[in-house]
């Protein structure tokens, strides 16, 4: 059976004035995804580079997928130390995909919809960019965020940070953060607090039990934002305390994908490696990061979060997933290479200050990007005026 | 001489690079120039159907500036003033004689004789007006807007490079060679036409013969493409402010400049390299401007596969078909697969080992390192959607200009004439434009943008 026969005759049912003429974008994104195109360049260069968005945003999914796997172990893992019973790495593993999967389903779902309906109403193809939003989601929500929640908020997100705007590629605010911003703001108390990081319910009816008597489901920066002592300790689901390396490794509560550091960093790798993401923004919000954090413990205030080493600042809470794969968002970061220094910088050092310095948000992460994405056009635009000056300098001369 | 050296950049080898030698004569019986040939210029007929041309006869002429002319590179008898909607003129055809005649122009030595004598010309005047007559006036680009030279005012600056650093571009070296009397004619007439210097750069790989020359300034570039072009050359060594004027042209053309004001005959023979996977044999063709396509290609393609011919190289060239005219400012004829009739499965997620990227999405760069003489395939498709921009610093890895050119590029989408005159539009040609579309992942066709955008903003300001 001849795949590309098949879909040039089922073709004409999906174009203009077929039956099925309200799908023609759907059709087309399916027929893209299935052969490259086979249009040959009208203007300019006769040759092309092989790449092209799918592959780029391809990319950027396989290097979440560590994340994503980790995160599903975790959250079994979690569960299970939670309701004291010891069941393994596959039941642990087990238990988070299906925690894990719904999230993920739906907010592919309401997202890819509203891309195809979208695309269906400009005329445009889909853009992939959805693709790698899809799944970010899941990975920066707790996981005990209703479904009906994960849903309106991806929708929200779509529609009034993306769409209204043009669609993939005129955003100013990243989508997935918008998102997590709505869920932050719009349902503050299923987002925040000790009850939402660690699931104690059981799913599908699998893995039931009550939650021992130790059981505190704060996460390491909500401990530290609620602290009443100046002393920087926090601790597990049972009270021990947390070691830097366990929260590299992410065996901690947390976001869904945001916690483990090490699985965080092959993703990096391979972006890097890749050249799809900016290391010089990934390195900057690091290097801010520590630095900021490095000021806090030299000469903050005496609290307990102020105190808090700065090199656990980088593994704890958003930091490390934030500056990996949020911040290096190219169409919301600097797009100049002098500005993604300044950019990935300025987004280290303000999420350690509003972590430090409000303790309401104990996550600075989201907010600090956010806020970022609207100044990287500014800073851009101070780097394009450099180049506007010396232009004019000439001219003086 | 200095050497400058370009970072920024990139080297396409493409398979099927010309072989060194001259595979036969080609002039056909019927040739013809095309008016859109020559940018910026708006063409109108100085014959009739049946009137007897001579070589370095007029043909057509500019209507603003009607000292341009454009002249036959044959003799013969027109054969057709074509004409197609709104009565835009198409081209005017020649039915060439068998035997030439020439218009006859003063030589060199008599042109600074008769300048003398005239009271009222100065020696640049009259050789200006002498190589407008004979139609090399058109040959002459200008910066900004990257059109025919306009014979308003004197540029600050000539500009001729002696090598081309794009895919499949013609060896000059092989080109040029036993032509260091003519080029160097040619050079001392265009020093006359300006009261800045002429720059002539040079390659890392230039002949000795092309290497020393009088009356010019001679620098060296060294490194990827487009290090040959000229606006890199511009930009380091006379870069274009707000109301100046830097001319430009093709080493070939000024050879063949050179050996008209020698000899007082309009000679337009010269040297193209036939070049790309769709050519039998490929290598180098002695034909003249206005030749038809057809006639280039007739024994030397491969037939059976759907071929793309390009008159120039496979970044900047215009599209053509075989009963297209040879423009003359095309110094090859690329041929490529089309490749439209190739369907290919899940190209996006296969490793594609035999593709091309500079991305490290694809393995081309440890295709390269293992085999580092290594030639890629093209063909003619896009090889994606074309999307809004998402990746950032693309572009600035293969424009080596001090220019930001996702910036310009954006201002020009906008039609922000304020913003393209501040971020260097005055300096740019769309040919700058080429590698950056190239490599966009986004597949944004960037030259049509610089094209139109510099056509409006002349539009808008002159």
């Amino acid at each position: 059976m001849n795949l590309h026969k098949l879909v040039e005759k089922i073709k004409p049912t999906f174009s203009e004035g077929g039956k099925l003429s309200k799908l023609r974008s759907v059709f087309d994104g399916f027929e893209t995804f299935l052969f490259v195109p086979n249009e040959t360049s009208k203007s300019g260069v006769h040759i092309h580079d092989t790449t092209d968005s799918k592959r780029t945003l391809f990319v950027v999914v396989i290097a979440l997928i560590p994340a994503l796997l980790f995160g599903m172990w975790n959250v079994g893992y979690q569960h299970f130390t939670a309701i004291g019973e010891s069941v393994g790495f596959l039941s642990e593993f087990w238990f988070g995909l299906l925690a894990v999967l719904p999230i993920l389903v739906v907010s592919y779902v309401v997202g890819l919809g509203i891309e195809f309906i979208s695309a269906q109403i400009k005329g445009h193809e889909i853009a992939e960019g959805f693709l790698v939003t899809g799944i970010l989601i899941p990975l920066i929500v707790p996981v005990d965020t209703p479904l009906w929640m994960v849903a309106v908020a991806t929708a929200f997100a779509v529609i009034f940070a993306k769409e209204v705007f043009g669609g993939t590629g005129y955003n100013i605010f990243n989508v997935a953060l918008i998102t997590r911003a709505f869920l932050f703001f719009a349902y503050p108390s299923s987002m925040s607090g000790d009850s939402v990081w660690v699931r104690t319910k059981s799913v599908f009816g699998f893995g039931g039990g009550t939650a021992v008597d130790s059981f505190s489901g704060a996460t390491p920066l909500g401990q530290l934002g609620t602290a009443t002592g100046a002393e920087a300790h926090f601790s597990d689901i049972l009270g021990n305390p947390i070691s830097f390396f366990d929260a590299f490794l992410g065996t901690i509560p947390g976001s869904i994908g945001e916690t483990s550091t090490l699985a965080i960093l092959i993703g990096a790798a391979l972006l890097i490696l890749t050249n799809v993401a900016s290391w010089k923004i990934m390195f900057s919000v690091f290097f801010g990061g520590a630095f900021m954090g490095l000021i806090f413990n030299l000469c903050g205030p005496d609290t307990a979060i102020a105190n808090l080493a700065w090199y656990n600042h980088l593994v704890l809470g958003g930091f490390a997933f934030g500056a990996v794969f949020m911040a290096t968002d190219p169409v919301t970061a600097a797009r100049t290479e002098t500005g993604k220094w300044l950019y990935g910088f300025l987004i280290g050092a303000l999420a350690v200050i509003i972590r430090v310095l409000n303790p309401g948000y104990p996550e600075g992460m989201m907010l600090a990007i956010l806020l970022m994405n609207i100044f990287g056009c500014l800073i851009d635009y101070f780097v394009v005026q450099r180049n506007i000056k010396r232009r004019l300098k000439r001219i003086e001369k | 001489m200095n050497t400058f050296k370009i970072k920024q950049g990139l080297d396409i080898k493409m398979e099927g690079k010309a072989a060194t030698e001259i595979d036969g004569y080609e002039f056909s019986d019927k040739i013809a120039l095309v008016p859109d040939n020559y940018l910026g210029l708006t063409l109108k007929p100085a014959v009739k159907q049946g009137d007897r041309v001579k070589a370095g006869g007029v043909v057509m002429f500019d209507k603003n500036f009607p000292e341009l002319k454009i002249v036959a590179p044959k003799s013969g008898v027109i054969d057709e003033v074509a004409r197609g909607n709104k009565r835009k003129l198409l081209y005017i055809s020649i039915l060439t004689d068998k035997k030439q005649e020439y218009e006859v122009f003063p030589t060199w030595n008599k042109i600074a004789g008769q300048a003398r004598n005239d009271n009222g010309t100065t020696e640049r005047e009259y050789l200006y007006a002498i190589i407008l007559n004979a139609g090399f006036g058109a040959l002459i680009r200008q910066r900004p807007y990257d059109i025919v030279a306009m014979p308003n005012r004197f540029p600050k600056a000539i500009f001729v490079s002696a090598f081309d650093t794009a895919p499949l571009a013609p060896d000059y070296n092989f080109v040029m060679k036993g032509q260091k009397s003519n080029l160097q004619a040619g050079l001392s007439a265009l020093a006359k036409l300006t009261d800045g210097k002429v720059f002539y750069s040079v390659g890392k790989n230039t002949a000795d013969e092309l290497r020393t020359f009088k009356d010019v300034e001679i620098n060296e570039f060294d490194g990827p493409h487009p290090a040959g072009n000229v606006s890199v050359q511009i930009n380091r060594l006379a870069p274009i402010n707000k109301g100046e004027v830097v001319w430009t042209m093709n080493i070939e053309d000024v050879a063949l400049l050179g050996k008209f004001l020698l000899t007082g005959k309009t000679d337009f023979t010269k040297i193209i390299a036939l070049a790309g996977e769709g050519f039998e044999k490929p290598s180098y063709i002695s034909t003249v401007t206005g030749v038809q396509i057809a006639d280039i290609l007739h024994y030397n393609i491969y037939k059976g596969i759907k071929l793309r011919y390009i008159a120039g190289n496979p970044l900047t060239g215009e599209k053509v078909l075989e009963n297209d005219f040879l423009s003359p400012f095309a110094p090859q004829i690329t041929a490529i697969p089309e490749g439209d009739s190739t369907h290919e499965l899940l190209g996006w997620i296969m490793p594609r080992f035999d593709s091309f990227s500079t991305t490290n999405l694809y393995f081309t760069k440890i295709l390269q390192k293992i085999c580092p003489k290594k030639r890629f395939s093209f063909d003619a498709r896009i090889l994606g959607g074309e999307r809004a921009f998402i990746m950032s610093g693309e572009y600035e890895k293969v424009f080596p200009l001090d220019i930001m050119p996702e910036q310009l590029v954006k201002a020009m989408i906008v039609k922000n004439i304020d913003k393209m005159e501040q971020l260097g539009a005055y300096e740019v040609a769309p040919e700058d434009f080429a590698l950056c579309e190239f490599v966009c992942t986004s597949k944004i066709p960037v030259q049509k943008i610089v094209r139109e955008s510099l056509d409006y903003m002349r539009k808008e300001l002159e």
